[in-house]
């Protein structure tokens, strides 16, 4: 009997009229933990009732504690019938089974029901007394914290990252169980939300004992995914990273930790200009395989690009035993694991040392019932072959590991495609293994590890490549390999250099395949798939190039299914990469050259291309520093005729000779207009149309050359159902209708979010679902934040100084890695370096404007009667800034709601998360089968939507957080039916609590922490060295 | 290919000014699009029709779904499905019981019933306000009335706190309470010249000193007896009742005379319009007096600003007296008034007078 939990219901309000004679409500409240029920006293006639409970006790097993839900039920007494319910909540009490987390669950809960939505809210307050337990063979891992952030949570240091966990579970789902033909849909749907809460928590807990069996304490880039597979049942998976954390304990931890790296850095080539000390390494586009059930496990690799000239020579020797002893090292620590993969995305500096590429493996799978929920080895085996894939296109790669790894699924009837992505890399073994901090710091100065372009060197040998690539020296250090395009799927390197800001690119893709059952069909869909994958990458390579960049981070590629097509989505970040070689432009290439007009037309073509390509590198300011011909040196063979393609790239006319020099080694790109569907592809190409002056996009946690954000965010969903016409729909048609689809939602959302210009749409995530014949539904979940355009944060002066504290300091600093841009690039310097010595806070002040103040007095309020916290959080937290008055408005004089910010970033621009309160891990059901009254389909989601971020709120702030970081809504399943006037959609989000303190705030507190009143954006209190 | 569903949720909910002014005016989306089209938003913004018909939807469908909080704004304040700014949520109640001045005349002294909405439909074509528009502004009348009616303290006070208005806001709030409770007559066609501030003016007078509120400080608990009557709402019935001893001051000949002489020695030589004062006398006093001493039928209290029209402010106009001679006229006239020996009700007189001087003033005019 490890726990007791207690809960206490305090009061409601706003309850909805259950009599109608009276127009009141005879309210009283169950509260229900595994099987035992408590009930409090009926309080009559009141739609805002005082309960004021006793405490109701649960003993139970710690094991119980982390699967169960907490059960809150309002109902209306009814003294004749049966009691009405009015709603409920659930209560994941997980975040109160760690020390660290929160210690008391408290405050205003919405009362949900899955039929009419919110209806009134309850205030709750739940704790844990936890016995210690010394028992070696539980079954509970309580202790274990998850993370949705897929980087080292800001406040901690990470000792080792052990690397990947995994875990599923499955069961019948209740839908579709005999009872559901004679169950209410509200019992039917809350069945299932109850299932699929149990299951998690289950989840949770058994990846927790994996964790704990690696000796780890913590599990970062945690998640979780359900698959509804219909007859055949249901599937909870869970992916992350088992690290082991310390706690970075604020002040004490700070100056040792901080002096220490930054001593190593001075003494370390990393600060000065990349020059010198790169070694050789490699990256390949992408990597894929498909696979299938039915043939017995095909493996195509796709190559993705038409590369013509491969690099060739044998350069880079000097770097061979040194990447070989690399990799020994690497290899010894990685191989004792099955899979060596890494659900991060962004990383301690020094950590990642080499990057591969995207790796890549789908399989279709027909479903069956899941005749056994107790060994669900199907499915298992399913995913470990999947991973297998992985593992060997790794190596193929010459890495011995993948980052930024994510599975996912795609459902459609019986057929299923797995799929699972990540990037090859080759990583730095010290954080593999147990050892000190200053044995690492040792081994890094041996290694005299190169700064911002090492991760692009490539990993594998040169005369082996895996696939045609085209190696050039890397612009940076000149010493070792670089290719001439990479596609990662983490977020841009801290230490990388780039010139110019990003860019959000999508590929986009339409197929139609017959109708078709089981086999034939999931053959049918096998078989399309390498030919989706190929021309994905095509679009996105030639996007890329048309954007003028060189690199796409953050690439996502999702491919749905549906009855009668399939759809591809991918979303990347382009970027320009300093290491990497000048991207060629693009040449068109017609079949039949000879006849005129068409030749016309091509160079019409050509030209609108050309102009597209200047026209973005202005946008972007890319333009980068001429490098002098010999320094670079040329094992690369002479190009092919493309004298077309080299006019007019630059504007600059001094640039102009040495541009088409490069161009010239590029080999730039071809496209071959042989037929309809190229033209289309060109086509296609111009008409994506770049965000409006002031707004930038991409799908990474932050935007690449911005550095001065502001605090102003606002997340948002979106989300658009499109139906087709269905008469003579052609591959070309559907292309056409999905890239208007999401051009124009893009659009949608530059205009609503002009308000807040100049901003940038971060973490753009589109997801795209197939949910009947001639439906799309394309969801995205993004932040907007602003920056300042003015202010430039950093001085070329101070450069070295800065980066210092950056390396110092830790992820956060992610938004600050044009520093590096300064020293090699003063003439290009996109920003301008006039107000350059120091940060200017003032303008920051300026933006507190009356609203922040009011949040933080808000919260105050919230805290006051909850929560007891540590005495060092409770002075960096906003509430006891007690000098902040409320404006007179009468609005505002007894608002009790306190703000709470949902971002999907991992991070909250000027301010410093405090502490990490636990993980948010929700799903909800609404269904209703009055949808014209609710407004239509609109209506009922735009409702749902919104309850569900209210919902998350209000946990949030119960926890006594004031933010929710790496939000994401894994899950938005909507379906309708528009003759019977009913719809139903399922929800799944999660995230992480945080109290976080204003970066302004702290400053007031912490005057003895130099490094935090230096740069805006980031903490200074952390350190991951 | 049409968007079956298309809809934008914020964490913090978008609120776009314009857009709510259009949709507070009444107007449908397609007419809200039109007229956004033609504010040139398309030009400055580079965004299409299709897009800006999508954000106007969503939009009207945001305020469609706060349009149920606002009926009770403390439940926007303390909700928590929408994450508003305390500045926006004040914009959005305030903007939300704002009324149009035509309309407001139109309906100021009338029942707020059933019957009255029925003729929202003449309101709304005689005004040119829409007829949404018109429900919205007629609900939240009779909304704020139903809520403060039988609530004890001051009008707008109480309008305050439950509606959470800004202080004008509020007063303009109990102004139509008070107007609807007594039943005002504002509609005849002599009346028509008086603005909605005209007349507000008045009211808020009214309820400062004719009310039982009005008579001194209440203490917070009120004793057994008092009167748990409308405080603010209702005029003072005992007031009313006394003030028919003010009849005196017409009934008796003498006395006035005596009145006459006093206001006619003061003010010789100080108005331009002296004679006509003068020949005007003791009709003008008479109808001062008289509208007083009849204040006990709601029949005539209801005719109140008609009566103080016809009376006072219509002799007066023809006659051309100047603003200025009103207020020199209305001064002396209630001030030597103290030196009628033989008349009594000195308080009685200034009460009635001191508020009857003020609205008087501010109803002459063109």
């Amino acid at each position: 009997m490890p726990g007791k939990l207690k809960v206490k219901i305090v009061a409601g309000r706003h309850l909805p009229v259950m009599d109608r004679a009276s127009d009141l409500t005879d309210a009283f409240v169950e509260v229900k933990f595994g099987n035992m029920t408590f009930k409090t006293d009926v309080y009559h006639k009141s739609l805002n009732p005082q309960w004021n409970s006793e405490w109701f006790k649960f003993e139970v097993d710690d094991e119980d504690l982390q699967d169960e839900p907490l059960q809150i039920t309002v109902l209306d007494h009814d003294t004749y019938s049966a009691n009405d319910a009015i709603g409920k909540v659930y209560i994941d009490i997980d975040p109160l089974l760690y020390s660290e987390a929160a210690t008391v669950i408290s405050g205003w809960f919405p009362i949900y029901d899955t039929i009419h939505g919110i209806r009134g809210e309850i205030n709750v307050v739940v704790k844990v007394d936890l016995f210690n337990d010394l028992n070696r063979f539980r079954q509970s891992s309580c202790g274990v914290k998850f993370f949705c952030t897929t980087s080292i949570p800001k406040c901690y240091r990470a000792v080792i990252i052990h690397g990947f966990v995994e875990e599923l579970v499955v069961n019948e789902d209740p839908e579709y169980q005999w009872i559901d033909r004679i169950r209410t849909p509200r019992a039917s749907n809350e069945a299932r939300q109850r299932l699929i809460s149990l299951m998690s928590g289950e989840l949770q807990r058994k990846i927790g004992l994996k964790v704990l069996e690696m000796r780890g304490n913590a599990v970062v880039g945690y998640l979780q995914c359900f698959d509804l597979e219909g007859e055949s049942g249901l599937v909870v998976r869970a992916i992350g990273t088992a690290c082991t954390l310390d706690k970075l304990s604020s002040t004490a931890a700070f100056l040792p930790a901080c002096n220490s790296p930054s001593k190593e850095m001075k003494e370390s080539p990393l600060v000065h200009p990349p020059s010198h000390g790169c070694r050789s390494t490699h990256n390949s586009p992408i990597h894929t395989a498909t696979g299938s059930r039915l043939t017995q496990n095909f493996s195509v690799s796709v190559p993705t690009l038409i590369y013509t000239g491969m690099g060739s020579g044998s350069a880079g020797k000097e770097g061979g035993p040194f990447k070989a002893l690399l990799r020994q090292q690497t290899q010894s620590a990685l191989e004792q694991r099955e899979f060596p993969f890494f659900t991060l995305t962004a990383f301690p500096p020094g950590f990642l040392v080499h990057v591969g590429g995207v790796v890549s493996a789908r399989s279709v799978k027909l479903l069956d019932r899941i005749h056994n929920p107790d060994e669900p080895e199907t499915r298992d085996a399913w995913w470990a072959e999947i991973r297998q894939e992985i593992k060997s296109h790794a190596k193929a790669l010459g890495c011995h590991a993948v980052v930024g790894y994510s599975e996912s699924t795609s459902i459609c009837e019986e057929v299923c495609i797995l799929s699972a992505s990540g990037t090859a890399a080759v990583l730095n073994p010290r954080f593999l293994q147990d050892g000190t901090v200053e044995g690492c710091l040792e081994q890094r100065q041996e290694e005299n590890l190169p700064a911002g372009c090492g991760f692009c060197h490539i990993p594998y040998d040169e005369l082996n490549m895996p696939f045609p690539a085209h190696l050039t020296y890397c612009y940076s250090c000149r010493k070792q390999k670089v290719p001439d395009v990479l596609f990662t799927t983490i977020d841009l390197p801290t230490d990388a250099t780039v010139i110019g800001k990003g860019c959000l690119i999508q590929a986009r893709l339409c197929r139609l395949k017959k109708k078709a059952q089981a086999e034939a069909n999931a053959t049918a869909i096998s078989n399309l798939l390498p030919f989706m994958e190929y021309e994905v990458h095509t679009q996105l390579m030639n996007k890329l190039k048309l954007k003028g960049m060189n690199a796409l981070f953050g690439l996502r590629i999702q491919i749905t299914v549906g009855e009668n097509m399939l759809m591809g989505l991918a979303s990347a970040t382009g970027v320009y990469l300093t290491a990497l070689p000048t991207p060629g432009g693009i040449q068109i290439a017609g079949k039949t050259p000879n006849d005129g007009s068409y030749e016309q037309h091509i160079s019409h073509m050509q030209k609108k291309i050309n102009d597209t390509i200047a026209k973005n590198k202005e946008l972007y300011e890319i333009n980068p520093p001429e490098i002098p011909e010999e320094i670079i040196g040329s094992p690369i063979p002479e190009p092919r005729q493309r004298s077309r393609l080299l006019r007019s790239q630059s504007e600059s006319s001094d640039e102009v000779i040495e541009l088409d020099l490069s161009h010239g080694k590029k080999d730039a790109f071809v496209l071959e207009i042989d037929d309809t569907d190229a033209m289309e592809d060109v086509h296609s190409l111009l008409t994506d149309v770049p965000p409006p002056s002031g707004f930038y996009s991409c799908n990474t946690e932050i935007m690449p050359g911005i550095n001065n954000w502001t605090s102003e965010i606002q997340m948002f969903t979106s989300v658009r159902v499109s139906r087709l016409s269905n008469i003579n729909l052609t591959n070309q048609t559907l292309n056409k209708n999905f890239n208007d689809l999401c051009e124009n939602l893009l659009k949608s959302l530059y205009f609503k979010l002009r308000s807040m210009i100049p901003c940038c749409l971060c973490h753009v995530n589109f997801t795209v679902s197939l949910p009947e014949d001639e439906l799309i539904q394309v969801t995205v979940t993004a932040v907007a934040i602003t920056f300042d355009k003015h202010q430039a944060v950093q001085t070329t002066k101070t450069h070295v100084e800065k980066s210092l504290q950056r390396a110092s300091t830790d992820n956060e600093e992610l938004l600050q890695f044009p520093l590096e841009l300064c020293t090699d690039s003063l003439g290009s310097h996109p920003f301008s370096p006039a107000k350059a010595t120091s940060i200017d806070y003032s303008s920051f002040a300026d933006r507190c404007n009356s609203w922040i103040e009011l949040i933080k007095l808000k919260a105050q309020t919230i805290r006051r009667g909850s929560i007891k916290t540590t005495v060092s959080v409770e002075k960096a937290s906003p509430l006891t800034e007690g000098h902040f008055r409320q404006r007179s408005a009468p609005a505002c004089a007894n608002s009790t709601v306190g703000v709470v910010k949902m971002t999907p970033l991992s991070f909250i621009p000027g301010a410093k998360i405090t502490k990490y309160l636990g993980i948010i891990n929700m799903f909800f059901i609404r269904e209703t089968t009055s949808l014209r009254e609710e407004g239509g389909v609109s209506g009922f989601l735009h409702a749902f939507i919104a309850e569900v971020f209210a919902m998350v709120r209000a946990h949030v702030a119960a926890l006594g957080g004031n933010a929710v970081v790496s939000y994401i809504m894994k899950q938005c399943v909507f379906m309708e039916n528009p003759n019977k006037n009913q719809a139903q959609c399922l929800i799944n989000v999660s995230g992480d609590a945080v109290i976080f303190v204003r970066e302004s705030e702290l400053e007031i507190i912490s005057t003895q922490q130099p490094i935090a009143s230096c740069q805006p954006a980031c903490g200074g209190g952390e350190i991951a060295t | 290919m049409t968007n079956e569903l298309d809809i934008f949720v914020g964490n913090t909910t978008l609120i776009d000014e314009d857009v709510y002014r259009l949709w507070l005016d009444g107007y449908s989306v397609s007419d809200a699009v039109g007229l956004r089209v033609r504010s040139g938003i398309l030009e400055q913004t580079g965004a299409t029709a299709g897009v800006l018909q999508s954000d106007t939807m969503d939009h009207y469908r945001t305020f469609h779904m706060l349009e149920r909080l606002l009926h009770t704004p403390p439940k926007l304040l303390h909700q928590l499905v929408f994450q508003i700014p305390p500045s926006r949520q004040a914009l959005l109640i305030e903007r939300y019981y704002a009324f149009d001045e035509a309309f407001v005349r139109e309906v100021l002294g009338k029942k707020l019933s059933k019957g009255t909405k029925k003729d929202l439909d003449d309101i709304s074509t005689k005004t040119g306000v829409t007829l949404k528009s018109c429900r919205r502004q007629f609900d939240n009348f009779k909304r704020v009335f139903k809520v403060v009616e039988e609530m004890r303290g001051s009008l707008a006070g109480n309008i305050q706190q439950h509606f959470l208005l800004s202080d004008r806001l509020a007063r303009d709030y109990a102004a139509v309470v008070f107007f609807a409770n007594n039943r005002f007559e504002t509609g005849k066609k002599k009346l028509q010249y008086l603005t909605f501030g005209d007349l507000a003016f008045c009211a808020e007078l009214m309820i400062q000193n004719w009310t039982p509120g009005a008579v001194g400080e209440q203490p917070p608990d009120p004793p057994p007896y008092s009167q748990v009557d409308d405080m603010d709402v209702d005029l003072d019935k005992e007031f009313l009742q006394d003030l028919k001893e003010l009849k005196v001051l017409v009934a008796d000949k003498d006395l006035l005379d005596l009145h006459k002489s006093l206001v006619c020695t003061a003010l010789r030589g100080k108005l331009s319009v002296f004679p006509e004062m003068e020949a005007n006398f003791k009709n003008l006093s008479r109808g001062l007096v008289n509208i007083a001493s009849k204040l006990t039928h709601t029949k005539d209290v209801r005719d109140l600003f008609v009566d103080l029209v016809e009376k006072f402010i219509e002799p007066c106009r023809s006659d051309r007296w100047p603003l200025n001679d009103v207020r020199l006229f209305l001064n002396q006239y209630s001030a030597s008034v103290h030196s009628l020996d033989g008349f009594r009700h000195q308080a009685l007189w200034d009460r009635y007078m001191v508020t009857l001087r003020s609205c008087l003033l501010r109803m002459y005019h063109d």
